[in-house]
């Protein structure tokens, strides 16, 4: 019964292994990167990250680019009385000492032009370019499309 | 001072007047904004996915939850629809009293990529439509929802879509009963339709 208990739960926390991984450039961490099934290759994909600023000036996210996808940008979900738009941002500010999550219903990096569909338990690499610390590349993990998020220990969500 | 007690009774009088004016109006109006405005019927006549026009008449006796939504959207719409396919999983036995809707307001594109391949990869329960641009825009205003297009060259053949968020829960009569905000969790949408049943 033990066995079966650890074995469940090795099995259900290794989809999310790489994107509790950490990667750093500079004074800032990149971890919890992951993205959801596609559905088919027409319609855009989705980026979540989370990115902490430990130094002590400001930086910012300025781009991201993958192999898995043509064009890919970032976006923000502004709900204003309750009508939702999904703007393009031409960046994303990491201030110093702060965390921001690229999340569910905020910034995002909206993947279109698809290369190929995703499918869970698929892993493609974004690099993501800040204005200051440089690029930096980081391992995403495609989780099922209802998933809220990676499930990590140290996720603090 | 028989003037200055009378002038004290109808100040008092004037000042727990206003006093019960607001205490009465106020609650209301929040229920208003939130819960039930007076009844309406919301309607829409509109084609699924294999070309056939459905109606909300067809639909009496069930529940809807209604969403509007585009399938080129990448973070709002996947995330209320896998709220959805949450609530439908979780009603169990039940999940027949309720029939969740996704209306396209991006109709022409969204025939396009296909509807039912989109609904289905959430939940096999979820009905999608999508009209003409005239049956659309009728179906928005009578659940009194906003969208619009807006041309933006970076997006996928040069415009996005935005659109009221909430999701809209319709009754077996017909009659329109709340929305829930966008980002509700499937927990509180499950509770308050048990709530109901």
């Amino acid at each position: 019964m033990k066995h079966l208990i650890l074995t469940t739960a090795l099995v259900l926390s290794a989809p999310a292994a790489f994107a509790c991984e950490t990667v750093t450039v500079g004074d800032l961490t990149i971890q919890h990167a992951w993205s959801k099934a596609s559905i088919g290759v027409d319609r855009p994909a989705v980026f979540y990250v989370e990115i902490t600023n430990s130094g002590s000036s400001d930086d910012a996210l300025v781009g991201i680019s993958t192999p898995a996808a043509g064009m890919p940008m970032l976006h923000e979900t502004v709900v204003t009385d309750g009508i939702a738009s999904m703007p393009h941002a031409m960046s994303v500010p990491v201030p110093a000492g702060q965390t921001v999550q690229l999340a569910p219903g905020g910034y995002h990096g909206m993947l279109m032009g698809l290369t190929a569909a995703l499918k869970e338990g698929d892993r493609f690499p974004v690099t993501l370019t800040f204005e200051k610390a440089g690029a930096v590349t980081a391992n995403v993990d495609v989780l099922p499309l209802r998933s809220e998020g990676p499930d990590c220990a140290d996720a603090g969500q | 001072m028989r003037l200055r007690t009378l002038q004290i009774i109808l100040w008092t009088a004037a000042i727990l007047g206003t006093a019960i004016f607001a205490w009465a109006r106020w609650p209301a109006g929040n229920q208003a904004a939130t819960e039930t405005v007076s009844a309406f019927e919301p309607s829409f006549a509109l084609a699924d996915s294999e070309g056939k026009l459905r109606t909300n008449a067809e639909f009496r006796g069930k529940f809807l939850l209604v969403f509007f939504g585009f399938t080129n959207c990448p973070d709002v719409c996947p995330t209320t629809l896998a709220e959805v396919a949450q609530v439908m999983d979780n009603l169990g036995p039940e999940t027949d009293k309720v029939l969740p809707i996704f209306i396209s307001v991006d109709p022409e594109r969204d025939r396009r990529l296909g509807m039912s391949a989109y609904t289905e990869a959430f939940h096999p329960a979820i009905l999608g439509l999508a009209g003409t641009e005239a049956e659309t825009r009728a179906a928005a205003e009578s659940f009194k929802i906003f969208y619009g297009r807006e041309n933006d060259g970076k997006s996928p053949d040069g415009y996005t879509m935005s659109h009221s968020s909430g999701l809209f829960l319709v009754g077996p009569d017909g009659a329109w009963l709340r929305q829930f905000a966008y980002g509700t969790p499937a927990a509180d949408i499950l509770s308050d339709l048990k709530s109901r049943f």
